[in-house]
């Protein structure tokens, strides 16, 4: 693999920076049976709770134009299940893992990062979008100082480097970012999913039994794209971007905008092979361009 | 499990009133009855890909039956032969028919049929005697060819246009020993039927649900079940009756 592809995230060395985003690749077990997954820089866990999560009920995935809206409700075995089942699995695979981590509260947050010391896991993924039970159910990802607060608490935990995955729901992106920074976040990505709707106007009732559900997909790209610039012209630590990737190109423009990495999550539903054909490209569209390294265009806007 | 390009052979309409189409793909495609395949004609747009069972296959071809209900189905039934299309499958864990199974009853309804005729065919294969029995509002879709492949087969149509008036629970036999029982239908209709057959016969029922990977990765496609959630996609769509909790 071109070797001006490779990436620095928290000192671990990814090989690309095209990432298989949480909730949408599985335990990388999925994608294996369709290609070598250890093409991809790094794969990323569906997102995990300290508890088994059933997840909601009813409709959890619904079609919109450029995109869908989901509420699988982080439906997950468990950080204990997850370490016991999946875990060397997905470490044997020849590529980086990520483990993402979601939590209802501080202490489950903390207890969950306790548990992942122990193992070989490179980096976490500290999932900020969650609902914070105490709150009402408001995301920790919302306000800047509840979001403060928690990454501060975690980064006294974890052994491990914290990408802070922040959600484009927050009130102020960039307050966020930096927010979360001055926590200690060794990296942040951005975004997770926007809050979003649809009805059933035959029913005339909320399709989700949630009546809100996250949107993602090519529609939130020219958000999501925005906020990786603003973000990143603020913050000094790695930025992965994330929304609405379904090709090089579009990979191109968040590593323009400054993006260390890439994940890739909806645009996988699209296209199975997408992992793999990005990264692909990318190798063709440097050769094409003359680029001989990512630094060379990396945040140039 | 592959992601492959196809070449449409053919696409003819079956019926047009109830707008179900029949769908050839020419090439190498494997699978079993009950599992199904991703389908994709388009670029981008629509964004997912469509959800459709095996109908029928050969070495060198593969069929859908399919009703034209939005978007994508009605993409799919505007192909013209030479299209190239895309097929991510075989999905899902398909109809387990055991060689040791000697009579037993394959149910439909509606559009519901479009897996059973794979199903039929591979039960004469292995010598097991597969009784049809349909229900469709008005009438039949391909009846011959099911008649042919059935031990026996019977229709109930709402209409009274062909076969029974009324429901496929009508013409379902009072006693009859199965080995086993198959069904694809709408979900009230699986519940009915399912509930016609004593306990100890495994009635396998196929689920269906919105999908977007296809593959278990997104974990969008569940269904209620004994042991909790489950994904159709991965761990069905064929399910026992006994560990679904029926939403219908
Ligand atoms: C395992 C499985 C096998 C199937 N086999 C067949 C078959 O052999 N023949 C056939 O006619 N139909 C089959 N269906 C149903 C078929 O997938 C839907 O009718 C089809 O996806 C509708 O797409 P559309 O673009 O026409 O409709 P739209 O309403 O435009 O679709 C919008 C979105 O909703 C999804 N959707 C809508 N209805 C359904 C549904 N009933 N089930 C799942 N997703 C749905 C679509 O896939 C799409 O993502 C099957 C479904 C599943 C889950
Ligand atoms: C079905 C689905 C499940 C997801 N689950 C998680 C999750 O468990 N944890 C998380 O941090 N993000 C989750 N996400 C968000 C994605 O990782 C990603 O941030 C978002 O979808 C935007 O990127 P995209 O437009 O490329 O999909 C999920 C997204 C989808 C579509
Ligand atoms: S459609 Fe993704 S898990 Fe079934």
């Amino acid at each position: 693999m071109h070797k001006g592809l490779e990436v620095n995230l928290c000192g671990v060395t990814l090989k690309n920076p095209v990432i298989g985003a949480s909730g949408t690749f599985g335990y990388g077990k999925e994608y294996e049976e369709l290609y070598d997954i250890s093409v991809m820089g790094a794969i990323c866990s569906k997102g995990l709770t300290l508890h088994k999560k059933e997840g909601n009920s009813g409709i959890r995935t619904y079609e919109t134009k450029g995109g869908l809206l989901n509420s699988v409700g982080l439906q997950n075995p468990g950080v204990d299940a997850f370490i016991e089942t999946e875990l060397d699995r997905m470490l044997s695979y020849d590529t980086v893992t990520i483990v993402n981590l979601g939590g209802g509260s501080l202490e489950e947050y903390l207890m969950g990062l306790e548990k992942l010391n122990k193992t070989k896991v490179p980096l976490i993924e500290l999932n900020i979008s969650c609902p914070n039970v105490k709150s009402g159910g408001m995301a920790f990802g919302i306000k800047s100082e509840v979001a403060y607060e928690v990454v501060k608490e975690a980064k006294k935990v974890s052994k491990k480097p914290l990408i802070v995955k922040l959600s484009p729901n927050a009130e102020d992106i960039v307050d966020m970012a930096l927010s979360c920074e001055k926590a200690g976040a060794d990296a942040l990505s951005l975004v997770n999913t926007f809050k979003g709707m649809a009805i059933d106007i035959q029913k005339r009732k909320p399709i989700f039994d949630n009546v809100t559900a996250g949107f993602s997909g090519p529609a939130i790209k020219p958000i999501a794209l925005r906020m990786v610039y603003e973000v990143k012209k603020a913050v000094s630590v790695p930025v992965v971007g994330i929304g609405g990737i379904v090709s090089a190109e579009d990979a191109i423009e968040f590593i323009m905008a400054g993006a260390e990495a890439v994940e890739i999550g909806s645009g996988n539903f699209m296209n199975p092979l997408l992992g793999k054909e990005i990264v692909e490209n990318l190798e063709k569209w440097m050769n094409e361009n003359g680029v001989s390294s990512l630094r060379e265009i990396r945040g140039i806007i | 499990m592959n992601y492959k390009t196809g070449l449409v052979k053919d696409v003819k309409w079956v019926n047009e009133k109830d707008h179900i189409c029949l769908l050839t793909v020419s090439g190498d495609f494997a699978g079993d009855a009950g599992q199904f395949y991703l389908l994709r004609a388009w670029e981008e747009e629509p964004f997912l890909s469509r959800p459709i069972s095996i109908h029928d296959r050969e070495d060198d071809l593969i069929r859908f039956l399919f009703q034209v209900k939005g978007r994508g189905t009605a993409l799919l039934s505007q192909l013209k032969e030479g299209d190239p299309i895309r097929l991510l499958g075989p999905l899902g864990n398909g109809f387990p028919v055991k060689e040791t199974y000697r009579n037993v009853a394959v149910i439909g309804g509606g559009i519901g049929t479009a897996p059973l005729y794979y199903l039929l065919k591979e039960c004469k294969r292995k010598n097991v005697r597969a009784d049809y029995y349909a229900g469709f509002k008005t009438e039949p879709y391909l009846w011959e060819q099911y008649e042919k492949v059935a031990e026996s087969a019977l229709i109930a149509t709402e209409s009274g246009a062909f076969g029974k008036k009324g429901f496929v629970t009508e013409i379902l036999p009072q006693e009859k020993d199965y080995d086993a029982v198959y069904l694809c239908g709408p979900e009230i209709m699986m519940k009915n039927v399912a509930a016609v057959f004593s306990d100890s016969v495994p009635v396998y029922v196929s689920m269906e649900k919105r999908m977007a990977c296809g593959i278990g990765a997104c974990i969008g496609c569940t269904i209620k079940t004994v042991n909790g959630y489950q994904r159709v996609c991965k761990d069905g769509p064929v399910f026992l009756r006994e560990d679904v909790i029926f939403d219908a």
